[in-house]
């Protein structure tokens, strides 16, 4: 029996907000990991992987909840950790090797050691011959390779890897995502365990032995994944496939079944999706007979599930589509709305977003109770201030902005910062309506 | 394994290496000099005497006041800034003093500091000598304390994670990541910052304080003295010689500065084209420079060691409880000062008579109505010619070279120049000032301007020239739009800097004669020398007053204009 080198307790992680309520961002974690397991944190973008990891490490403390680390309290000090950042995070006035070293020295590293050392790892990630160049003349997959060096240096227990290869094109990061596989299943690498965050479903299944599946908003374990399949994985056997799909499942049915009434009690997210583009998936569902399966499609379209995710959510939320068992499938609305023209689109856009959309049936009736039918954007981000943090209310607003004004429901005046009714256009195309009706 | 040299032995000595020896010495020597001059007595300074061969050593002297002003207005700056980050009542306390700071006219303290100094070491040289750093100090930090402080608020997320995972010590973080990571906006505004401390020299080495005379060997003292003698001649040898030294200084201290600086830029892209300076060159070649950088390095990397034994992590927003005590009795302590320099002031302001109060409001809207003038004429030149500048490197290449060294020789040293004209032609000062100011603050415009029009994206000019359109048009849909937000950046500096100017070119003494016109500045200078603290009090107070609303309620707002909608992405 491996033993067991960090072990997380009821973590919980929340932030006041300016009204005094609290927003919860990680709920009830718990988690374990042991000697030689590789675990991936898997989840849509802006759930809390991040935040997890960095409690995880001791960068952020929790709001509540412990960490052991070999069964004591983890403290700041823990010398047993490293990680590597998405960005990089390499000193640019540093070369190659003094960017490895810089780990080393801190730790009070005698600077010959330190050198030889960094001088290993860098060979390891097939960096010899670039000690002297600076980050800036390297390419993103070498630069990332100077991080990988820079954590494996300093021989931590915990590699802790935040999204490493997400700031890569899709074959520079398969390529690093093999040779580091390689590396941790010849056990070249100086560590005992590493936690790699991701939300992407193929990279987690290709590295990791468990993958832990995180729900968003707040962010809790939806579901962890034994994968037990020999390194090095191919992606296009039957096994492989599956399990990818499982985890797809896994990932969409709670969240965009449950239609939001039911979760009533806390205010509607706006998934970040433009309307063209919700339009577009719509168009290419309905192309593809009105019922499609996710993943295919993503594979089809050479898109990541971050990137369609939103946009089936919106639609889902508008009432144009639903999902059921990892299937998108379009209402009759959606299909209606799919084959109309732009002006009719508009009609049927503005009847299912007043109906299903918190925030921009609010804005509207706001707006027509309103005297001269105004009123400044802080109004309605100090009610979304009360659900979301500063950031994500804007983020909100400009969603709510970007539909209300496809939907000419109300439009916004970027100089002032209100948003308003267009009284003649208003009148105009509710006469439309009632033609089309 | 690649065979990897991992220390190269040391070679031979170079040519380098015997000029960085000789750099070292003269420092020292120089060090020892200046603190065997300034420890004497106040009446043993002998006279300034206007002889050509004293030049050198008034040269000297000069540069050192600046020098360790500078010095200290560095290490201000850095102590500022990690005040400022110590938590946030400390961050909006301690921003919005530099705000208020830096908008005071400085020279209206002299007499105040003088004052303090000479009472400190009463008939010592050190203490006048002081009082002129403490000025020129007062002239240089502020921006180079803002400029800190925005540096360390910006070093990204990750790269502060990067410290903590590795366990910095603090002290660790602070060379390895603070310090890099601000060295271009250090530089820059080191620059700036001694381009302004020569301006406040030419005030602070002669001056006359309640009747008194103070007289401090320099360069600039050489030219006022000149000037009051009226002897053109040798004020002009004076400026060359001036001029001379702020060349030689750029090319020895400034530009090795900045290129070596271009190493610490943060976009990790490859650079424009990097500019080369020979003297950085020497010191790159130069073997005992690298084992003594090398040595530093060791000793840096013992000290952080020895720190994280002792646990002195990097810890985000957490006091000890031995530095919250420090820093709340700090606060205390300049609690107490405030009041009791409240106290004081308004014992002092109580001798005013109404009669007073009529004339400071009417020399206060004078200079206002004069520096809104001179900012009104600098900008109607500066534009277009900046704009002609930015929008066409060919005349940049000529032309950017003249402006910077005409930039370079501060106003002040050219007011004597200037008024010899003016008294010549027959003009007074109240129109003469208006030149004077617009002599110290056309420059910041210009320079804005230029940076503004160069940074127009080339396919927007594309598509004005595509669609053809010209003249007035192009002003209005490119050019304006495009420099607006340098042009508000340099319009805020140069109104700042037109009324400092106001307190020096209002009030002019030139060979025996004092010269005066109507205006806050003059009330400022006049009751300085005549020792009428209420006025200067009330016009210092009142000349603060204007600035600061004028930044608050106007260039503010523009500001946040610029930001918001003039921003090109």
């Amino acid at each position: 029996m491996a033993e067991v080198i960090l072990e997380a307790l009821n973590l919980c992680k929340a932030y006041p907000m300016r009204t005094g309520s609290q927003l919860t961002v990680l709920e009830d974690i718990n988690l374990t990991v042991k000697e030689g397991e590789f675990i991936s944190i898997l989840g849509p973008s802006g759930a809390g992987k991040s935040t997890l990891l960095r409690i995880l490490s001791g960068l952020i403390e929790p709001t509540s909840g412990k960490i052991l680390y070999h069964g004591k309290p983890q403290n700041e000090a823990n010398p047993s950790i490293a990680m590597v950042f998405q960005s990089f995070a390499l000193f640019p006035w540093l070369t190659v090797l003094e960017n490895v070293e810089v780990g080393l020295k801190a730790k009070g590293v005698e600077r010959e050691l330190a050198r030889e050392k960094a001088i290993k790892m860098l060979d390891l990630v097939g960096l010899d011959g670039f000690e002297d160049a600076y980050p800036r003349e390297l390419s993103g997959g070498m630069k990332q390779r100077v991080g990988i060096a820079r954590a494996l240096a300093i021989e931590p227990e915990i590699l802790f890897m935040d999204e490493p290869f997400s700031a890569l094109d899709v074959l520079t990061a398969d390529n690093l995502r093999n040779e580091l596989i390689r590396l941790w299943a010849e056990r070249k690498l100086p560590i005992k365990s590493i936690i790699f965050v991701t939300h992407n479903i193929e990279e987690a299944v290709f590295l990791s032995d468990r993958a832990i599946i995180l729900s968003h908003n707040p962010a809790t374990i939806r579901a962890e994944i034994t994968i037990n399949m020999p390194h090095i994985r191919n992606k296009n056997l039957k096994e492989f496939k599956l399990m990818v799909d499982d985890i797809f499942a896994i990932l969409t049915r709670p969240k965009v079944e449950a239609p939001f009434m039911l979760r009533k009690e806390r205010y509607q997210f706006l998934p970040h999706a433009k309307v063209g583009a919700i339009a577009g998936l719509l168009e290419l569902v309905l192309s593809k007979g009105g019922i499609v399966d996710i993943s295919e499609l993503t594979s089809d379209l050479g898109l990541e599930v971050d990137d369609v995710f939103p946009l089936i959510e919106a639609a889902a939320f508008l009432g144009f589509a639903s999902v059921k068992e990892g299937d998108i499938n379009l209402t009759d609305v959606g299909i209606k709305f799919s084959r109309s023209d732009l002006l009719e689109k508009k009609v049927i856009f503005r009847e299912m977003a007043l109906k299903n959309i918190q925030l921009i049936n609010q804005i509207y009736q706001v707006l027509t109770k309103t005297e001269k039918k105004r009123m400044s954007e802080d109004f309605f981000i100090e009610i979304l201030e009360n659900h979301f943090t500063k950031d994500e209310a804007w983020n909100q607003l400009e969603i709510a902005i970007d539909w209300g004004r496809y939907a000419e429901l109300f439009a916004y005046d970027y100089d002032s910062g209100e948003l308003y009714i267009e009284e003649s256009e208003g009148e105009i195309e509710q006469n439309k309506e009632k033609v089309d009706v | 394994m690649k065979n990897y040299v991992a220390f190269p032995p040391v070679k031979g000595i170079s040519l380098s290496d015997i000029l960085v020896l000789f750099i070292i010495f003269a420092f020292v020597s120089f060090i020892f000099f200046i603190g065997n001059e300034w420890k004497g007595d106040l009446n043993s300074v002998s006279p300034i005497s206007l002889d050509y061969k004293n030049l050198p050593y008034y040269v000297v002297q000069s540069v050192s006041r600046i020098g360790i002003a500078y010095i200290f207005s560095l290490l201000f700056s850095i102590a500022y800034g990690y005040l400022t980050k110590k938590n946030k009542v400390t961050e909006v306390v301690l921003i919005s003093l530099l705000d208020i700071l830096q908008s005071i006219p400085v020279l209206s303290f002299l007499p105040g500091v003088l004052f303090a100094m000479i009472s400190l070491f009463p008939n010592k040289r050190i203490g006048v000598e002081l009082a002129s750093i403490i000025l020129i100090f007062t002239g240089q930090v502020w921006n180079m304390a803002f400029s800190y402080y925005n540096s360390i608020c910006t070093i990204p997320r990750d790269i502060l994670e990067v410290g903590k995972i590795y366990k910095f010590s603090r002290f660790y973080r602070f060379i390895k990541i603070d310090l890099p990571y601000s060295a271009i906006g250090l530089v820059w505004n080191s620059m700036m910052s001694v381009a302004g401390g020569w301006f406040f020299l030419m005030a602070c080495e002669m001056f006359v304080v309640k009747g008194k005379d103070f007289r401090l060997p320099g360069i600039g003292s050489y030219i006022q003295l000149a000037a009051n003698e009226g002897n053109l001649e040798k004020v002009i040898v004076g400026l060359l010689v001036m001029v001379i030294i702020i060349v030689l200084l750029d090319i020895i201290v400034w530009r090795p500065l900045v290129v070596w600086s271009q190493k610490f830029k943060f976009d990790n892209v490859q650079g424009e084209d990097e500019k080369e300076s020979f003297i950085l060159n020497i010191l790159r070649n130069s073997h005992i420079l690298e084992s003594i950088w090398d040595a530093i390095e060791s000793k840096i990397d013992k000290l952080n060691c020895y720190l994280i034994e002792r646990k002195h992590f990097y810890k985000e927003q957490r006091l000890s409880k031995m530095s919250t005590i420090i820093v709340y009795a700090l606060f205390i302590v300049l609690l107490i000062i405030l009041v009791k320099g409240c106290i004081t002031a308004f014992k002092i302001l109580s001798g005013l008579k109404i009669s007073d109060i009529y004339l400071l409001l009417k020399a206060g809207l004078f200079s206002f109505l004069r520096t809104f003038t001179a900012i009104a004429i600098a900008s109607l030149w500066t534009v277009p010619l900046g704009v002609l500048i930015g929008m066409k490197p060919k005349i940049a290449k000529v032309l950017q070279p003249i402006i910077q060294i005409a930039a370079s020789i501060p106003a002040t040293a050219l007011f004597p120049i200037i008024i010899f004209f003016l008294l010549k032609l027959g003009g007074g000062l109240g129109f003469g000032s208006i030149f004077l100011m617009l002599l110290g603050t056309q420059w910041y415009i210009l320079f804005n301007v230029i940076a503004g029009a160069y940074a127009i994206p080339q396919d927007l000019k594309d598509i004005t020239e595509l669609y053809k359109i010209r003249g007035f048009r192009k002003w209005r849909v490119l050019i304006l739009p495009g420099i607006f937000p340098y042009l508000v950046t340099g319009l805020i500096t140069a109104t700042g800097g037109a009324w400092n100017a106001s307190i020096v070119s209002e009030y002019v003494v030139f060979g025996g004669e004092v010269y005066k016109t109507m205006g806050l500045g003059s009330l400022i200078s006049e009751s300085s020398s005549n020792g009428n603290f209420s006025i200067l009090l009330a016009s210092t107070l009142l000349m603060s007053l204007i600035v600061v609303t004028l930044n608050r309620f106007f260039w503010k707002k523009m500001f946040l204009l610029a930001e918001e909608k003039f921003r090109i992405e």
